[in-house]
């Protein structure tokens, strides 16, 4: 049965499966576990990232594409809701509209975008998607009348959503069940169900030509397979996973703006996700994703303890500064430098080659 | 490659009359005079067009220098760096550094101001050079061949040194003020020429006279086009093209990190992510070139400065998306870019 759901493709090693046991069962009893309002933001950004992450796994991992155009459709997707949810009412009616518009959207787009260029070589889609993600972005903080511009929309959610929506007198395990609580158990029931489905296709045999063409795409162009096709059409998948990715976390936020979807930070962080987290197996999207959120919130902690250590910002002069707080992507940078040099299969992998 | 077998036929042909002539293929560079001209109208006023024109120039010999090393490293090794803009980044802020240092002793004497800016050129050229040389060492060669894997490597280079840069520097934007002696501009008849950009324009045209002629009339440049035309070739010959080509990165990045000053002096402040920022211009400029081409990249930069410029004065929304147009809109027109490399 459980190997039915994950589409026969397990863990494979001990240390993994309980890795993603804890991280589902952390994520699914995250408002009863750890309260307060930072740490559910952090599950809820786990649990957004993971599904872009997974996403962005289907073309880099999968078919060997290097895209920087994903937070486009990431963004694409965040700004549907925002922009339904503030130009029609905050209702359920309005939510959905946006997703099925931003799909649409970010279906023409990455068709385009594909045939435009995926007949190339990899490098060169990597140069064009850079150039088209950024071409986006100028253009999401031009229309500012629509998008509102560097300050992004504030919007609201439907009642039963909202902060405000409080259904039960008592709380329940302690905890007040609130719309914020509902709305990350959408988050995460959508999350799960998506990342199944997901990995029901990269387990297709569409998934072992994807796989094929990442390995050979000579050979597999030689055996018959249409290569340009398949790549096109894992880019549209990944794109409309993406765009979905989007529409969750601005449920979520209740916000949507330049920084939090459309930037390159973003897409640097779901490089170094995945790399980290091992490319080419979705699982990797899981752990990377729980790993970097987590060291996003709480390594500045770990690193401004150690800077105390060091005597702080007046202490030892150059090594104070590279373990200030501010400074948590330069670690995580060196490591994904590590990672792709020593362990290209990423934490999965590694955790994999430890059974054997 | 058309330029780069031309000038080599023609001075094969003064020797030889036999080895029949390469056309040189003049439409890209009649271009650039097209769209320069055809602006004019468009503008009306011929002061504002020499002003916007030399504008262009400045910007587009700017980004010239910047990418010449980009693209030569990509048709020599097939090695796309990604981490590129660390180098201009870290020029940008050696030039901080530097002028500011050096701004007490320059004080009002022009002369002087102008030996602090080529002094920071020099430093920054010096740093950049060094650091391209360990980022080959350490970063580029242990993924020759593997275009994943050079990708993700140097874009983690990138991210690596940017920070780096926060922690010497402090993640916030720098002020890198032009020093007193090239604020203010000429008048030519009408027309304000700002002397900056005259001195940007003169160095760029500089760099790629000293390019051009390395490159077509010494021996190293002929290795260097043979190497870019076919490498195994080359190395069967018995050179060594690892060297070489170590040669071409670290030259690449040192004109990359002086091109980050005189970038730094064009913006006027510098913050952390400007290599980043940069770097989609120059993938633009090396696509629209034609990926490993000199010449293309030369006119690839001037297109895109001429064209920000007058766009930027015709109708400022159009302009942010005058580039990305360009690309689209030349890449239609010769899918391998102006000047298309042979075997890539």
């Amino acid at each position: 049965m459980i190997s039915r759901l994950l589409s026969h493709d397990l863990p494979r090693s001990r240390w993994l499966a309980l890795a993603l046991v804890l991280v589902v069962l952390a994520l699914a009893f995250a408002p009863f576990l750890f309260p307060g309002s930072k740490a559910l933001g952090a599950a809820a950004k786990m649990l957004v990232f993971i599904l872009l992450v997974a996403s962005y796994d289907l073309l880099l991992g999968y078919t060997g594409i290097v895209s920087f155009a994903h937070t486009m459709f990431f963004g694409i997707g965040a700004y549907g809701v925002a922009i339904a949810s503030t130009r029609l009412a905050p209702t359920f009616a309005a939510i959905a509209l946006g997703v099925v518009a931003a799909l649409a959207l970010s279906l023409v787009l990455s068709l385009v975008i594909g045939l435009f260029s995926l007949r190339v070589k990899a490098i060169f889609y990597a140069m064009i998607t850079l150039a088209v993600a950024s071409a986006f972005q100028t253009l999401a903080s031009q229309l500012s009348d629509f998008t509102g511009g560097e300050d992004g929309l504030t919007f609201k959610n439907p009642a039963v959503l909202s902060p405000s929506f409080e259904p039960f007198e008592t709380p329940f395990f302690g905890v007040t069940v609130d719309g914020k609580l509902v709305t990350y158990y959408v988050l995460f029931v959508a999350v799960v169900l998506l990342f199944l489905a997901l990995l029901r296709i990269v387990n297709s045999p569409f998934g072992r030509v994807l796989q094929a063409i990442r390995e050979n795409d000579f050979r597999a162009e030689a055996i018959g397979f249409r290569t340009v096709v398949y790549r096109t059409l894992s880019n549209v998948l990944a794109a409309l996973f993406a765009t979905l990715a989007g529409a969750l976390l601005a449920l979520w936020l209740r916000y949507t703006g330049p920084d939090t979807t459309l930037s390159l930070e973003i897409m640097l962080d779901i490089l170094l996700i995945v790399v980290i987290g091992g490319m080419g197996t979705l699982y990797g999207a899981v752990i990377g994703s729980v790993i970097f959120v987590f060291a996003q919130n709480y390594l500045q902690d770990l690193l401004k303890f150690g800077q105390a250590a060091l005597g702080g910002e007046a202490g030892v002069p150059v090594l104070s500064q590279l373990v200030s707080p501010d400074r948590w992507l330069l670690w995580l940078g060196v490591l994904f430098v590590l990672a792709v040099y020593h362990f290209p299969s990423g934490i999965v992998g590694r955790l994999r080659l430890v059974k054997r | 490659m058309n330029t780069t077998t031309t000038r080599a036929t023609v001075a094969a042909a003064t020797t030889s009359a036999a080895i029949p002539k390469a056309q040189f293929d003049w439409i890209p560079v009649a271009l650039v005079v097209a769209i320069a001209l055809g602006a004019l109208p468009l503008i009306g006023s011929p002061s504002t067009w020499v002003t916007l024109t030399v504008a262009g120039l400045a910007m587009g010999m700017i980004v010239f220098i910047i990418a010449s090393g980009l693209t030569l490293v990509f048709g020599l090794m097939d090695v796309l760096n990604f981490g590129h803009g660390v180098f201009i980044a870290l020029g940008a802020f050696i030039a901080t550094s530097v002028m500011g240092g050096m701004a007490g002793w320059a004080g009002e004497s022009g002369a002087a101001q102008l030996v602090a800016v080529f002094t920071a050129m020099l430093v920054a050229f010096a740093a950049a050079a060094a650091l391209g040389w360990l980022f080959e060492r350490v970063i580029v060669r242990p993924v020759y061949g593997l275009h994943l894997k050079q990708i993700l490597i140097t874009m983690g280079g990138m991210i690596v040194g940017e920070e780096l840069i926060k922690v010497i520097w402090g993640p916030l934007q720098i002020p890198l003020p032009l020093p007193e002696v090239l604020r203010g501009s000429f008048l030519l008849g009408d027309a304000a020429v700002e002397k900056y950009r005259v001195l940007a324009t003169l160095i760029g045209a500089v760099v790629f006279a000293a390019l051009a002629w390395t490159l077509a009339r010494t021996k190293i440049g002929l290795l260097i086009r043979a190497g870019v035309q076919d490498r195994e070739m080359v190395e069967s010959l018995g050179y060594r093209i690892r060297r070489l080509f170590v040669g071409v990165f670290v030259i690449g990045s040192a004109l990359a990190g002086m091109g980050g000053v005189l970038w730094g002096l064009y913006q006027q402040s510098v913050v952390p992510q400007i290599g980043a920022q940069v770097n989609v211009l120059l993938f633009i400029v090396i696509i629209i070139g034609g990926l490993g081409s000199t010449l293309g990249c030369f006119v690839g930069a001037l297109l895109v400065g001429l064209l920000a410029n007058y766009t930027g004065f015709l109708a400022p929304k159009v302009a942010l998306f005058s580039n990305i147009g360009l690309m689209v809109a030349i890449l239609l027109w010769r899918p391998q870019g102006l000047y298309p490399v042979t075997n890539r």
